[in-house]
C-alpha cells in the first residue's frame, strides 16, 4: 500500500493537519481509489469483495447470535432453539449465519481455483497467495468448531471424530487431544472452549486478511493473460471501475445466498444436527459438512490413522508449495493447452472427493477414495512439475491491452513503444 | 432342476433378508404439501386436526417441548383464537414452585407454559417404553430424511424439495405391515417398511377412526378420518412445530428476493455505462497512476 506515492491531496484545512500526521485519506486513496486494476479481469476477480463481504456478514450475525447462545452442554440446543422461535428475527440470523458458512466455502472455493488457473499463485504473487491458504485453514477450524455450537447429534459426533485425529500424532497426540476436550471426553468444557475460539479466531482471519489485502497492493492484482501491467492502457482505476463491478457481483451472490436462507434453509446442514447431542448414540453415519467432504475422502482413504491424518493435512499444506512445483513459466491456464486439460481433470476429481466423502467407507468407495487421493497428490507433484517442461505454451499477447483490443487495433491506434513509455501520472 | 433353482433362490432370499434390513430402506412416496415451494403456507385447518391428533394419540409419549400453548394462536400457525388457547392450557397442570413455603405445587397452565413432557423425565419415559425414550416430536421433520442420492440431490436445490422428513413421517406412520417371511422382529420391536433396518420400537400408533376430526355445515368430518389422513394432517403439525416462522420465512425471502434482482439489474446497467468509458476510442482517460512494474 505504502508504495503507492498517492496523488491525494487534502483539500480542507483539517485534512491536510490530519494527514501530515496520519496518511489515512492518502493510504485509502492509494489503494481503493487510484489503484491500478488490470483492465481484462473477469468477474472470477470479484471474489475477493465478495469474501470480505462474506466474513463481515459471517461476524456482524455471529456477534448477534452470540447475544442470545448459551455456550453450555445442558443448554446450547435448546438456546439454539429459542433464538429460532422466540427472539424476533432470531431464524433468520441463524439461518444467514449457519449459511453463511457454506457460502464463504463455495466463494473460497471458486477464489482458489481461480488462483489456480491463472497461475496467480507464481512469482511475485507467493506471501499473497501463502498468506490466502493461512486465511482457509483457518476458515476452516472456525467452521468446524462453528458447527459444534448447536450441540446437536452430529456437532457432538462430528466433534469427536474430528478432535479424536489428534491422537494419532505421535508421543504428544493424547495430550493434545485431553487439551481440546478439557477432560477425558468431548463435553461442556469442549464446547466452552471451542465457543470461545470461534469468537475469537474471525477476528484473526480478518487480520490476515489485512496482510493478504495488503500484499495483493504490492505486485498488484494477475489477470486472465497472466502477463503484467506494462503502461497506463492496460489498466483502470480501482474506483469506480473495480467498485462498480464489486458491488453488482456482491449483490448477485447474495442473491444467491438468499436463495439457500429463504428456500433451503436446512439443505446443506445435517437432519441429525436437529436431535439434540447424545453421547449414548452413534449416528448411522458421521459425515462432515460438504465443505470438507474432499478432504474427509482423502482422511479416510488412507487405511492407516496416522498415514491418514498426514494425507489430509499435506492435501492443504502442499497448496503452499505449487508456486515451485510449477515449473511452467507460464502463468495463465489459458496459453497453456496441455495444462488446461490436467486443471479440469483436477477439478473433476476434487468433486469426486467430495462425492466419496459422503459414502460410508465401505467397498469400492474405499478403491475410489485411493485413486482419487494418489491422482490429487500426483497433480502437484508430477504434473505441475512435468508439465512446465514438456508443454509448449501459446503465444502471449504483448500486452493486456492487445489482449482486450486485438493486435491490428493495438497496432493501429498504440505508437509501438507505447509500452515502454512512461504512464501519464495525474 | 427346477427344485434346485428353488434351493438356491430361497437361500438367497434368506441370505439377503438381514442385508436388506441393515441397509436398503425403501423410498417414501414424495406427497403434495400446501406449505411447499416459495409460496407455500400452511392449511390452518389441516394444522388443527393435526393437533388434535397429536394431543389424542402422540401426547400420550411424546413430547412437545419447544412448543409454548401461546404459539398455538401465533399467526402463520394454527392460529386458533387466544381464548381457546387460554382454555387449552388451562386443561394442564403445569408443576410450578417453590412457593413462599418452599413447596412445589401444581397449577392450571398458562398460555406462556410449555407442553408439559408426558413422563417426569427420561428414564422414566425409557422404562415405560421397552428401554428407549419417545423422542420429543418439536423438531421431528427437521431431524428426520431419507437418502437422495445423485443426481436428485442436485435437482432438489432447484425445486426446493424440503419435505424429506415430512414425506419420510408420513410414509412410516402408515408403513406398518406384516414382517416378510424369513424376517425376525426381536421382541418389543413392530415391523415397519420405511423405518431405517425395519424394526421399530414404537406401535402401530394410528388406526382409522381413531381421532374424530370437526364437521362441517352437512354434519360430515372435515377430513377422512383414516390412518393416511391422520398421518398427513399430524406430520403438516409438525412441519409447523419445527419450522414456526415457516411461512415469514417464505414471505420475506420473496421480498428480499426482488429487491436484490432490482438491485442487481440498476447495478449492471449502472457498472455498464461507467465501464463504457473504457475501451473504444477514449483511452487514457482512465488512465491510473502506474507506480510498480513487476
Amino acid at each position: 500500500m505504502s508504495q503507492h506515492p498517492t496523488t491525494y491531496v487534502p483539500k480542507s484545512a483539517f485534512g491536510k493537519w490530519f494527514e501530515s500526521r496520519l496518511p489515512l485519506a492518502g493510504l485509502i486513496h492509494s489503494s481503493f481509489i487510484a489503484f491500478p486494476v488490470p483492465r481484462n479481469l473477469t468477474y472470477f476477480w470479484t471474489f475477493g469483495a465478495i469474501l470480505a463481504f462474506m466474513l463481515v456478514a459471517q461476524i456482524v450475525t455471529g456477534v448477534f447470535l452470540a447475544m442470545y447462545y448459551t455456550p453450555n452442554a445442558a443448554m446450547a440446543f435448546q438456546s439454539v432453539e429459542h433464538i429460532m422461535r422466540d427472539v424476533e428475527f432470531g431464524w433468520l440470523l441463524r439461518y444467514l449465519h449457519a449459511n453463511g458458512a457454506s457460502m464463504f466455502f463455495v466463494a473460497v472455493y471458486v477464489h482458489i481455483f481461480r488462483n489456480f488457473y491463472y497461475g496467480s499463485y507464481k512469482a511475485p504473487r507467493e506471501v499473497l497467495y501463502i498468506l490466502g491458504v493461512i486465511i482457509f485453514l483457518l476458515m476452516m477450524a472456525t467452521a468446524f468448531m462453528g458447527y459444534v455450537l448447536p450441540w446437536g447429534q452430529m456437532s457432538f459426533w462430528g466433534a469427536t471424530v474430528i478432535t479424536n485425529l489428534f491422537s494419532a500424532i505421535p508421543v504428544v497426540g493424547d495430550t493434545i487431544v485431553s487439551y481440546l476436550w478439557g477432560g477425558y471426553s468431548v463435553g461442556n468444557p469442549t464446547l466452552n472452549r471451542f465457543f470461545s475460539l470461534h469468537y475469537l479466531l474471525p477476528f484473526m482471519i480478518a487480520g490476515v486478511v489485512a496482510l493478504h489485502i495488503w500484499a495483493l497492493h504490492v505486485p498488484g492484482q494477475n489477470n486472465p493473460t497472466g502477463i503484467p501491467i506494462k503502461s497506463g492502457k492496460d489498466a483502470v482505476p480501482f474506483t469506480p471501475y473495480a467498485t462498480i463491478k464489486d458491488i453488482f457481483a456482491v449483490v448477485v451472490f447474495m442473491l444467491f445466498f438468499a436463495y439457500w436462507v429463504f428456500y433451503m434453509p436446512n439443505y446443506l446442514g445435517h437432519a441429525d444436527n436437529y436431535i439434540p447431542a447424545n453421547p449414548a448414540v452413534t449416528p448411522a453415519h458421521i459425515v462432515p459438512e460438504w465443505y470438507f467432504l474432499p478432504f474427509y475422502a482423502i482422511l479416510r482413504a488412507i487405511p492407516d490413522k496416522l498415514g491418514g491424518v498426514i494425507a489430509m493435512g499435506a492435501a492443504i499444506v502442499i497448496w503452499c508449495f505449487m508456486p515451485w512445483l510449477d515449473t511452467s513459466k507460464v502463468r495463465s491456464t489459458a496459453y497453456r493447452p496441455l495444462y488446461k486439460q490436467f486443471f479440469w481433470l483436477f477439478v473433476v476429481v476434487c468433486f469426486l472427493l467430495g462425492w466419496l466423502g459422503s459414502r460410508p467407507a465401505e467397498g469400492w468407495y474405499v478403491i475410489a477414495s485411493q485413486i482419487c487421493t494418489a491422482y490429487y497428490f500426483a497433480h502437484f507433484l508430477i504434473v505441475l512439475p512435468v508439465l512446465g517442461f514438456v508443454e509448449r505454451p501459446l503465444p502471449l499477447p504483448n500486452s493486456i491491452l492487445e489482449s482486450v483490443m486485438g493486435v491490428q487495433k493495438v497496432g493501429a491506434g498504440v505508437p509501438a513503444g507505447a509500452n515502454a513509455e512512461p504512464s501519464s501520472k495525474g | 432342476m427346477m427344485k434346485r433353482t428353488l434351493l438356491i433362490a430361497a437361500a438367497v432370499l434368506g441370505l439377503s433378508a438381514p442385508a436388506f434390513a441393515a441397509g436398503e430402506t425403501p423410498v417414501p412416496p414424495q406427497l403434495k404439501w400446501s406449505f411447499q415451494g416459495p409460496f407455500g403456507t400452511f392449511d390452518r385447518a389441516q394444522l388443527q386436526r393435526g393437533f388434535k391428533v397429536y394431543r389424542e394419540v402422540c401426547s400420550s409419549c411424546h413430547g412437545l417441548s419447544y412448543v409454548a400453548f401461546r404459539n398455538l394462536s401465533q399467526p402463520g400457525g394454527p392460529e386458533f383464537s387466544e381464548a381457546q388457547v387460554k382454555a387449552l392450557a388451562a386443561e394442564y397442570k403445569i408443576q410450578d414452585g417453590p412457593n413462599e413455603a418452599g413447596d412445589m405445587f401444581e397449577r392450571p397452565g398458562r398460555p406462556a407454559d410449555h407442553f408439559p413432557a408426558p413422563f417426569p423425565n427420561e428414564n422414566a419415559a425409557a422404562s415405560a417404553n421397552g428401554g428407549k425414550a419417545p423422542p420429543d416430536l418439536s423438531l421431528m421433520p427437521k431431524a428426520r430424511t431419507y437418502e437422495r442420492g445423485f443426481p436428485w440431490f442436485v435437482t432438489d436445490v432447484f425445486r426446493q424439495y424440503s419435505e424429506n422428513g415430512a414425506d419420510y413421517l408420513v410414509a412410516l406412520l402408515h408403513g406398518y405391515e406384516e414382517a416378510p417371511a424369513g424376517f425376525q422382529v426381536p421382541e418389543g420391536g413392530h415391523y415397519n417398511h420405511y423405518f431405517p433396518g425395519h424394526v421399530i420400537a414404537m406401535p402401530k400408533p394410528l388406526s382409522d377412526g381413531q381421532v374424530e376430526y370437526p364437521k362441517n355445515e352437512a354434519g360430515q368430518p372435515q377430513a377422512p378420518e383414516t390412518v393416511e389422513q391422520y398421518a398427513k394432517d399430524v406430520t403438516a403439525f409438525l412441519t409447523w412445530t419445527a419450522e414456526p416462522h415457516l411461512e415469514a420465512r417464505k414471505r420475506l425471502g420473496f421480498q428480499v428476493m426482488l429487491f436484490l434482482l432490482v438491485l442487481s439489474g440498476l447495478l449492471y446497467f449502472t457498472k455498464k455505462k461507467v465501464w463504457a468509458k473504457v475501451g473504444g476510442e477514449v483511452e487514457g482517460h482512465a488512465t491510473p497512476p502506474m507506480t510498480h512494474n513487476p
